[in-house]
């Protein structure tokens, strides 16, 4: 593997983490975090579905939309395959393999508005990738995605424990401990290669 | 009161989507770095929402209850695309600013949101003004952080200088961590002179309620369970 592509994985997963640098994801980043294991497994699900998203999403652009000038279509595209995925995802996983359908059932369809995905593959075509960076980026955003929500989960199940002023319960709590993170994750934008 | 008043009252204030209900915190946090961006990403949503309400609204008799969700997010994100090249045509520095995120408008919980819970039930009127409250109530949301991270970050205020030279902008705030922190403080004070969010209820049931398809799904249990 050469450099190049080391770094894009890298920088997705941690120099321009998704949620914390860049707020894509964030509903499900509050609203999942509350169990570690229920984030794992959204964390994987997403790492699933945005890794085949944005390869499927280059092909369609590189092969149909671009052939055709119909670049401007793309967001419409895009939502609609990342839509279709999510639900062949589920009833993939459904027939196939029970135990991870039950693991992760619940998260599938949150994914489909979750706007990381979306956002991976707008990306993708905007910095012209081509289609092995698309995946590997998509791969690695999908990584500092789940390291990202699973670090979260991590601390909220420390912060429930403690005794808290009224007002900084719930959100506001978590919101800092995000903004903490988010602080620790800036550390990374110094790293070069 | 006025039902129309009522409906732009519910948005800015009783329903505010980003202080109250928590819908849209993606590009809440992410464009609001300066006032200014806010106001362009608050515009350019209260247009999309408008449009996207008057058309669903019109079309509620006719959209099928099972595909409902697929045929939203069609209308949305088509309605997306035309917000889009009309301000990279006619906003070329507004688009600049705010670059993926206005795609990213299609996956803003608050339009689905508002299409699943108001639009698909009321006439088109209605739902133009409940648009129009709610596009206000996360424009002034929006601005509201994009002014005090501005101020705070960068001494500044849709670009006129506030703070004097001598004192030194705190840069953090405009970075990524600053965003947490002001909407952190925002519910911090909103909770401490006693505004009732949803917030808690939202966060703690795990179905954020950010989106559609994760409301869908949290009605299933209650509806399995009848």
């Amino acid at each position: 593997m050469n450099h190049n592509l080391l770094l894009i994985i890298l920088s997705g997963a941690l120099i321009n983490n998704v949620v914390l640098s860049q707020f894509l994801g964030i509903c499900s980043f509050l609203g999942v975090s509350k169990q570690m294991k229920a984030s794992a497994s959204l964390g994987g699900a997403v790492i699933f579905v945005i890794t085949v998203a944005s390869a499927v999403a280059w092909l369609l652009y590189t092969y149909v939309l671009a052939p055709l000038g119909l670049e401007f279509m793309k967001t419409i595209v895009f939502i609609l395959v990342i839509a279709a995925l999510v639900q062949i995802v589920e009833m993939f996983l459904k027939k196939k393999s029970p135990a991870v359908y039950k693991a992760l059932g619940i998260f599938l369809p949150l994914i489909t508005t979750n706007c990381a995905v979306l956002g991976v593959a707008l990306t993708n075509v905007q910095n012209g990738y081509n289609f092995i960076e698309s995946v590997l980026a998509g791969f690695g955003t999908a990584l500092g995605y789940t390291l990202a929500i699973v670090l979260l989960a991590g601390i909220r199940s420390r912060i429930n424990e403690d005794d808290l002023p009224a007002p900084l319960r719930g959100a506001p709590i978590v919101l800092i401990a995000a903004a903490l993170m988010s602080i620790a994750f800036m550390g990374f934008s110094g790293l070069s290669f | 009161m006025n039902k129309y008043l009522e409906r732009l009252y519910n948005g800015l204030i009783k329903e505010n989507p980003t202080l109250v209900l928590m819908l849209g915190m993606c590009p809440t946090l992410a464009v609001s770095t300066r006032a200014m961006n806010g106001i362009g990403m608050g515009l350019s949503t209260l247009a999309v929402l408008v449009l996207s309400n008057l058309v669903i609204s019109l079309l509620r008799k006719l959209i099928p209850d099972q595909v409902r969700l697929p045929a939203y997010i069609v209308i949305v994100a088509s309605l997306v695309t035309v917000t889009e090249l009309l301000i990279e045509a006619y906003l070329p520095s507004v688009y600049e600013a705010l670059g993926i995120y206005i795609p990213l408008i299609v996956v803003n919980c608050i339009i689905l949101g508002r299409a699943e819970a108001y639009a698909n039930k009321n006439g088109p009127l209605l739902s133009i003004f409940d648009g129009i409250g709610m596009g206000l109530g996360f424009t002034v949301a929006l601005t509201l952080a994009g002014g005090v991270r501005e101020i705070l970050g960068s001494g500044t205020c849709f670009g006129l200088q506030i703070l004097p030279d001598t004192v030194e902008p705190m840069g953090i705030f405009v970075q990524p961590p600053g965003a947490f922190l002001v909407i952190a403080l925002f519910i911090i004070i909103m909770n401490a002179i006693g505004i009732k969010t949803r917030q808690r209820k939202l966060v703690e049931s795990g179905c954020d309620g950010c989106c559609a398809s994760c409301a869908s799904k949290c009605d299933t249990p209650k509806e399995a369970a009848k």
